[in-house]
């Protein structure tokens, strides 16, 4: 009896390390499929992601792999699977990490005639080992009924005395404020940035805390008169079929800051070609993909992102409604460049 | 012969798993010795005092949260009789199956100042939003509300579990010899379940320093938040090393000053446990006063935020729900079972080697694999991830020279990883149920079983497995529901295409879509309570029925 209970033991004993040795194995099915397949490792977390993908695979027959998590995660894994790592495409939603897997030597470059005629020169590296394939802008929102259209229209008002206890803004760790924060530092000097950086700090209404849109509903609920936050978390309140949704863009009123100088601070959203790729063909087939009409207005209906091909259609009722305005032509690695800078700065000024 | 030798090979098999479940932390605690690359000045110097700060705030206040609402809890249901006691005695554990970071996000919906409480209490009053002051729930206090919350099922536990065990011998002699019954709680029931409360605490306090959601989602900088920002933000693995082992320097100290303030005490049973103690009946106020006292936990740990879940969920929700969350939910629970195997498996191994060569190195893995726990998941995947991966070329190269195949990534490519992962985080949990019922089985149990002719591994087959299956039990559960909630390392070590429900609620909380992340998140609490309840009924059993001896070894603490 003891034996038989033994035996059964060391018998599921077995069946479980089996279990284990072949779940961990399905995790690498090989495909056999004629178009192919590409892997993408991905920063980006919005379900409209989804359909994007689909329409490739319908486009071209090539399947879409993906693990999605955060950009400098992504970029470890990717620098410890080394030669062998499966990954195709790195897909990030901030030039800084864009900058900062180049850096890393994680990209190869790509020549292709498509990518270079679609996209703005700033929004890609020289060498094509990155492209970016939407944008967003980090507009200034105000509270229509107590502050003037007109009073605050720059990013260096935030730092004006008369704003005293009235801005609500996320946290100085975040990558939003940081590549903001870089942009201010890559236009007036380090020195200049963190000054300004102390005056927002002086101007919070509250500490910094949750994300932009809880500043938007923050300044609706009356905590606060003036917020920071990036356009498609705005548009998207815009287009909510919640009512009360609607109504918080109903308190608020909104500017494109910096259109009578340097125009508008936007980051973007971007991917390249991994060095070690294993299906090179398949992943710059995915990113001229990126570039075609199509998904480019993909972006803007799917995800309330500005498109970076000139003369994409938007499909998009709430961008149409905030109407074209100018963008930063600042390089974008400059984010990337000066990110751990404007992290010290934004430290030292206590911005928390 | 044959059992001589295996004499040797336990102990060393326990080594090896010992170390191999505590290499990730050693990976992470090796960084300390590179150069960073300057960012550690700049922490030491701006940020450090804050982090140390708060963090010392938070821990404390959670350790005083968890202690109120645990022991008080733990005294009531298990000595006192009053109406719904025997609801009150499982239902305590429910909140068990919050994720700190969803009940931070529900709390935070509900109390903002443009939440529906805040919302209604201006309608109603006119005010505007800075006519009054209203505790603002994205603070330390806030945090420290939270954890409390979801973490004093650690101390329920584990506190009712030793009041249950206590022979009541001892208490009646208390009571005879002229306490009250304050005083014999005070004097006698409260020390003797102090290895307990400490146990119950120090899992706590050690979640609670590797919790990383809801202090970030908050604002209150901490060490965890430090890490990713050293991390993430100032580009500098080796300095978010350092912090991280700031960190273990932290949770060591803990442990040591317990013990050394501990000192030669010990916490043998004897006597009968209180199987026939006489509760103490309540009656009017003083029952109303209990009832409402586990209602507090009860309503503000569960039943408050659940029901605020599935409102969110039945008025808007996520739209993709349907079969996609069975693969989900499939995913979720398998991880989680498996890896509730497979812990608990290397507890075993492990405490068992120490009870069989308990030496000075056999004490330090033992130590060292049990630290995961306090330690941020996305570290612990990282320090998973270095190792595992060199493992991984070592056995591409060793198979295409002798195959000739390219095999791609083996380890890292499926959920092994993963496993490693949950493995290394949460051993803590299953290791301090399976040493706690070691403990309590008698050397002279293992001397007989060898006297009549056993190997270790036999007796620890036919004698310690039978009677320790409570607290494995006990271990797997807490482990499974602990892996259903994990989020940072499965985010970064998951294999392609294979998304958990914590992933999912994470994706579109992350995009600031609250409202459809309450779909998944109360999928993962809905998930979590079946273990959550049969972790309850195991607890509250024995207290009715069968062994007396299960009592004794099912959740308290070694007191080694």
């Amino acid at each position: 009896m003891l034996r038989i209970r033994t035996v059964l033991a060391r018998l599921s004993l077995a069946a479980l390390l089996g279990a284990v040795v072949l779940a961990a194995g399905c995790g690498r099915a090989p495909e056999e499929n004629a178009a192919g397949v590409i892997n993408i490792y991905s920063a980006r977390h919005y379900q409209s992601d989804e359909d994007l993908y689909q329409a490739f695979t319908e486009a071209t027959g090539i399947r879409v792999r993906r693990i999605e998590g955060t950009d400098d995660a992504l970029i470890e894994r990717i620098i410890q699977e080394g030669a062998a790592s499966p990954a195709d495409i790195l897909f990030t939603v901030d030039a800084g990490r864009l900058w900062r897997a180049e850096q890393a030597g994680i990209f190869q470059p790509v020549e292709s005639q498509v990518l270079r005629e679609r996209i703005p020169a700033q929004l890609r590296h020289p060498e094509g080992k990155w492209f970016g394939f939407s944008s967003r802008a980090r507009m200034i929102f105000f509270d229509a009924q107590r502050i003037p259209a007109g009073a605050i229209t720059r990013y260096e008002d935030l730092a004006d005395p008369r704003w005293v206890g009235e801005l609500c803004i996320r946290s100085g760790g975040n990558i939003y404020n940081l590549s903001l924060m870089a942009s201010m530092i890559a236009h007036h000097g380090l020195e200049a940035a963190e000054a300004w950086a102390r005056g927002v700090v002086a101007n919070f209404a509250r500490n910094p805390q949750g994300g932009d849109t809880d500043q938007l509903r923050a300044v609706a609920a009356g905590e606060c008169g003036i917020a920071v936050a990036n356009s498609y978390y705005f548009a998207r309140l815009m287009i909510s079929e919640d009512a009360a949704d609607r109504a918080v863009v109903e308190k608020l009123g909104w500017v494109f800051p910096n259109q009578q100088d340097r125009g508008t601070h936007v980051n973007i959203s971007g991917a390249g070609i991994v060095t070690t790729a294993p299906n090179p063909a398949q992943a710059l087939a995915f990113l001229e993909f990126l570039a075609s009409p199509e998904a480019q207005t993909r972006f803007a209906r799917g995800n309330n992102e500005y498109p970076v091909v000139l003369g994409a259609v938007l499909d998009n009722p709430a961008l149409e409604a905030l109407g074209p305005f100018e963008a930063d032509p600042l390089d974008a690695t400059l984010y990337g460049v000066h990110q751990a800078e404007a992290q010290r700065a934004l430290d030292r000024a206590g911005w928390k | 012969m044959r059992s001589d030798r295996r004499l040797s090979s336990l102990p060393l098999v326990a080594m090896l798993v010992a170390a191999l479940v505590a290499l990730p932390v050693l990976t992470v605690a090796l960084h300390v010795f590179l150069p960073d690359e300057g960012a550690w000045r700049h922490i030491a110097a701006v940020l450090l005092p804050e982090y140390v700060g708060n963090t010392l705030l938070l821990v404390g206040g959670t350790a005083c949260g968890v202690l109120a609402l645990g022991l008080s809890t733990a005294w009531l249901v298990s000595v006192c009789r009053f109406p719904g006691r025997r609801l009150f005695e499982w239902a305590l554990v429910l909140p068990l199956a919050f994720p700190a970071y969803v009940i931070a996000y529900t709390y935070t919906d509900l109390l903002q100042v443009s939440g529906p409480v805040q919302s209604f209490l201006r309608e109603l009053t006119g005010w505007s939003a800075r006519d009054y002051w209203f505790p603002p729930i994205r603070s330390l206090g806030g945090a420290i509300a939270m954890l409390s919350l979801v973490l004093y099922p650690y101390v329920y536990l584990l506190a009712r579990a030793a009041f249950v065990q206590q022979s009541n011998g001892i208490i009646e002699v208390a009571r005879t010899l002229g306490c009250s019954p304050w005083g014999a709680f005070l004097k006698v029931a409260l020390p003797m379940a102090r290895p307990a409360l400490v146990a119950g605490v120090l899992l706590a306090l050690m979640e609670t320093l590797a919790d990383f959601g809801t202090v970030a989602y908050f604002g209150v900088p901490v060490f965890t938040t430090g890490i990713y920002r050293a991390w993430f933000s100032l580009g500098d693995p080796v300095s978010a090393a350092k912090l991280s082992a700031v960190l273990l320097a932290f949770v060591l100290t803990l442990v040591a000053l317990e013990r050394w303030n501990r000192g030669g005490m010990r916490f043998h049973q004897v006597g009968a446990p209180a199987a026939e103690r006489k509760p103490y009946e309540l009656r009017g106020g003083q029952a109303a006063l209990a009832v409402a006292i586990c209602l507090v936990p009860l309503t503000f740990g569960f039943l408050l935020p659940a029901a605020r879940l599935a409102w969110l969920s039945w008025m808007g929700g996520d739209a993709q729900f349907g079969t996609r969350y069975l693969g989900l939910l499939w995913n979720s629970v398998s991880l989680a079972g498996i890896s509730a195997v497979v812990a608990v498996a290397a507890a075993v191994v492990v405490g068992y080697g120490l009870r069989l060569q308990p030496g000075r190195p056999m004490r330090l893995v033992h130590r060292v694999a049990g630290l995961g726990y306090a330690i941020p998941g996305s570290v612990i995947a990282v320090g998973v991830l270095i190792p595992l991966t060199l493992a991984d070329h070592g056995l591409r190269g060793w198979l295409s020279a002798w195959f000739g195949v390219d095999s791609g990534l083996l380890l890292t490519g499926g959920i092994l990883g993963l496993l490693f992962a949950y493995v290394a985080r949460f051993l803590a949990v299953s290791l301090q149920s399976v040493d706690a019922g070691l403990a309590r089985i008698t050397p002279a149990m293992d001397d007989a079983a060898r006297a009549l002719g056993d190997g270790p591994g036999r007796t620890l087959r036919r004698v310690h497995l039978p009677i320790l299956r409570a607290n494995l039990l006990t271990a797997g559960l807490i482990v499974f529901v602990d892996v259903m909630k994990e989020l940072p390392a499965t985010l970064i070590l998951r294999p392609f295409d294979f998304d958990t429900l914590a992933v999912q609620a994470y994706k579109l909380a992350a995009d600031e879509r609250l409202a459809e992340a309450s779909t998944a998140s109360l999928a993962i609490v809905v998930a979590g309570l079946v273990p959550v309840i049969l972790l309850a009924r195991q607890v509250s059993r024995p207290a009715q029925r069968r062994q007396r001896s299960d009592t004794a070894t099912l959740m308290a603490p070694a007191a080694a």
